[in-house]
Formats: C-alpha cells, structure tokens, sequence
C-alpha cells in the first residue's frame, strides 16, 4: 500500500553546497540525500541500503564524512556540503579522483563517490597517513566489484602527490607482480 | 523514504522538554538511529524535536573532582578521540572507536548511543515481535545467531551499544532532564532487562532527555580496557565483547567491574567473572577460570551455541591482556 503524502508545508534552508550558497524547500521529512538529488540535482551521491552500513550516500558536512541518507535536510541549516560534484576544479580533476581512475580503483563506480569523499577527508586531515590509517578511515565504505586493494593505493598515490611529491604508480600496482 | 513528519529545532532544554507531549514525538540527537527506525516501520512519529541547537548538551568537561561531565551530544568521534578520554578511562575510548563506523561516529552522539534501539532483525523487520507488543519472540525459535545467550526472557535481543558496558564499568551516572527536573540514574540501572519490562530498553520516561554521562575519578591503580569480536574485520555490532575496569595493586585484582557486550539484552555485568578475579593475580589459570564464570548459566539458542567458547576466549584474552 502506498504510503500517505507529505501533509507538512516546505521547509526552506540555505546551506553551503560545494561552495555555493543556495536556499532550498523541501517537505520535512526528506533526507539530505534526498534534497541532494532530488531538489539540487546532484546525482553525483548514490543511494545504497539507506540504513546506514554500506557508506555509498557519504558526503562531507563541516568537513566530516557522515551518511546522507541518515541526516535530515533540515539538520543542514546554515552547514557546508561537499558532494563528489565539488572535487574537480573546472575541468581538472581532484587528485584523488585521477588516482582512482588510474589505479583501477573503480570498477561498476556505484561506490566510488562515497570513497573519495571519505579519502578526502581523511588526507585533508592526515596528508601521510598509514596503510592502517586508510583502512581505518574507509573502513565504513563498502565496494563490491573492486576489492579494497587499488583503493588504497590509489589514495595512498593521491596522498603523495598532494604533498607535492611527483610520484608515479608501482609497476606491480599496474601489471601486477611478475 | 521516510514517513512524513513535522519538525522542531528546539533552541533551549526546557523549549525541547515542553515540545515533548505526545507519544509519537520523538527526539533527534544524531539522528542515525532515528531516521533507520522510521524507515523500518518500527514506531511511528508525527513530530521530532531536534536537539542540534542546544551547546550546552556538548563536550567533555572536568567535573573539578577528577571525573568528567559527557554531554549527551558529544559525537562517538569527539569522545573517541578526547585526550583526557584516552589517558583516564581507555575503555571508553576504545569502546567509542570500536562503534560502528567512521560516519556514524561523526553523527551518532553518547546519549544516542546508550538510547539505541535493538537490533534483532524481526523487531527492526515485518514482525510485530513481543517487544513491539506481540506476543512472539521470533528470534526463538528462529535466525538467532547474532541473539543473546545471558538474561533473555520473552525477548532475546542483545543490546548493541560498545559504549554502554564501558560506562557500567567505569562506575557511571545518566543525567536525565524533565519537565519536573533532572534526576541520576547510575549506569547499572539505566537499561531494563526483558524479565523487568519487555517493552522497554531503558528507565527513560516519555518526555524525558538524557542530558549528560558522568564518569567518576578513576580510583588509584585503575585499568582498564573494551574488546570486541566482530563477524567482519571491518565495522559491526559485537558478538561478543568485554570491557574491563580493574584497580590493580601489584599485580592483584583489588576490585572492579566486568560487563560483557554481545552477550545479553542489557550490558552484563558479571559478577561471577568478577568474584573469580578479585584479590587475585591473572595468572593464566585465573583468567581461564575467569572465562569459564563469564559463561556459567549461559542458556545458546539454536544458532549461537558459538558465542559459549567466544565468551570464555575473548574475557580469558582481555584479562591477561589488561595484566601485562
């Protein structure tokens, strides 16, 4: 049976969005991931389980990565979103994003927006961080086609070049070992 | 999609207090549990309140007599990482990283985590389960790998809180706020066991707010430590876990709390480990027996047979560990 409409009047919030400002309406009830998609179109954030456990709807709110499907538009008044659409600058892409495509760190890509979200806060916080580290930090993305193994990599590559190191791939990393 | 609702940002404690009337207002700290409840159907909800506004609820304070005050906004993260956390009570801040995931600990607050609904996939599924006011546990006579082994009666659900059994550990207190005042209720005695009242989790009233944690000094010689055993590597709830509180003088045991996770559908303290472990060393032998109390009345269902041996593992491993 279908559910019964929103009866609630539109809520209206500005918030900050990739750096911009912008005010939006929407019914109470919706989800960020939902004002995200439906009424800013940026599709760019993926709807998973919606219960919390496979991290594909991550995006940074303040900063922090949390899940989009479990916070309310309406807790995002006056707050800064950052969603995959706001990585690239122009037409040059995040180094996180180049890694990853790279390094083979994507395979289907359903999951890869919530990664290099989570990635991104993680080296915007820890620009050396350890192999452990990065497990830890991604530990609440799952990824189902690719295995864990060129995502960490390809986080620990974009790591290095965001130090200003001009670091290249491992041979095995991209041939595997011989 | 959520089931519609309307929406309240309170702006002060008393303005969230007087907003919470009717039954199906519910509150939103972090809100993760919250949103996963009402997509699952498991209580219904025309109004939240949010208490997102309220500062006063956040941070980690010296309560001036060498505890510490906890708001009950504090995110798991900020707990986690709280300097004076680690160094005074690492089983907190061991219990808080071992919480679910990187995201939810950044959402998830302390009090929402101690307030927490039950896991048990019937009562978040289509079964209108005894705890929901039918009158079968399907967990029974069901899927009840993941269900309790320790103090089930009429509901066999395990309470899925890491944060929890390290704050009964440590001997701490619930601040709770309503409209008629604040009132203390020790960790101990904040969640209810099926046998006391299936309908409920925790003492909390309708209409009432948890408004901070307090953790008393850590007592001279303390030690103390959470393990948890997860299914995945990654994030998940316990199967079984244990945190530890123990004051050592020497290399004795000369008291202390034990409370297990994963085991019942409240934190379960168990004396029996305990009465094994005080005024004695942790020599390996101990600690076996110590393992072996932590399992003594243990009643598996069908599916979790499992958790016995666990059980007697992870608090045999966890004590020698703590004693080194």
């Amino acid at each position: 049976m279908p559910r019964p409409r929103p009866t609630a009047d539109p809520a209206v919030i500005t918030l900050e969005v990739n750096g911009e400002r912008c005010a939006v309406a929407f019914a109470p009830h919706k989800t960020l991931l939902e004002v995200l998609r439906e009424d800013l179109d940026l599709t760019g954030t993926k709807h998973g389980c919606e219960l919390g456990e496979c991290g594909t709807c991550t995006v940074l709110l303040d900063d922090a990565p949390v899940l989009s499907c479990l916070v309310l538009g309406l807790a995002c008044d006056g707050r800064r979103v950052r969603t995959v659409e706001g990585m690239a600058e122009g037409a040059r892409l995040h180094p996180l994003q180049e890694t990853f495509a790279d390094l083979g760190a994507a395979q289907c890509g359903y999951c890869t927006p919530g990664f290099l979200l989570t990635a991104q806060a993680l080296l915007d916080a820890n620009p050396r961080p350890t192999r452990d580290e990065i497990k830890a930090a991604l530990a609440g993305n799952l990824c189902r086609c690719t295995g864990y193994l060129k995502i960490y990599e390809a986080v620990e590559l974009a790591a290095a070049r965001l130090r200003g190191e001009d670091a290249e791939p491992a041979r095995e990393t991209l041939y595997g070992r011989r | 999609m959520l089931p519609p609702f309307s929406y309240v940002r309170a702006q002060s404690l008393d303005e969230a207090l007087a907003q919470l009337g009717a039954s199906d207002t519910r509150i939103s700290a972090g809100g993760s549990d919250l949103l996963g409840c009402l997509r699952d159907e498991v209580f219904t909800c025309s109004k939240v309140v949010s208490l997102s506004r309220l500062d006063a609820l956040r941070g980690i304070r010296d309560d001036g007599r060498g505890g510490v005050r906890i708001g009950a906004l504090t995110t798991i993260a900020a707990v986690a990482s709280d300097p004076v956390i680690n160094q005074r009570y690492p089983v907190l801040a061991q219990a808080a990283r071992a919480v679910a995931s990187p995201q939810l600990r950044h959402q998830g607050t302390l009090g929402g985590n101690l307030c927490q609904k039950p896991r048990c996939w019937y009562y978040r599924g289509e079964f209108h389960c005894s705890r929901k006011g039918g009158s079968t546990c399907y967990a029974l006579a069901g899927e009840n790998q993941f269900h309790c082994i320790l103090g089930g009666q009429g509901c066999y659900i395990v309470h899925p809180s890491d944060t929890a059994p390290a704050l009964v550990a440590l001997d701490a207190t619930v601040q709770i706020a309503g409209r008629g005042g604040t009132r203390r209720v020790p960790m101990a005695r904040f969640h209810v066991s099926p046998r006391d009242d299936i309908r409920r989790e925790t003492v909390l009233e309708a209409g009432e707010i948890v408004t901070a944690i307090d953790i008393p000094a850590a007592p001279r010689g303390l030690r103390s430590s959470y393990r948890k055993v997860r299914a995945r590597g990654a994030w998940d709830f316990a199967l079984a876990g244990v945190a530890l509180a123990l004051q050592f003088d020497g290399a004795t045991v000369r008291a202390g709390r034990v409370v297990l996770s994963g085991a019942a559908p409240i934190p379960w303290r168990s004396e029996a480990v305990e009465r094994v472990i005080i005024g004695q060393a942790l020599t390996p032998e101990v600690a076996a027996r110590a393992g072996d109390a932590a399992v003594e009345g243990a009643q598996p269902l069908k599916r979790n047979g499992y958790k016995v041996p666990l059980f007697r593992g992870v608090v045999r491993e966890a004590l020698l560990a703590l004693a080194q």
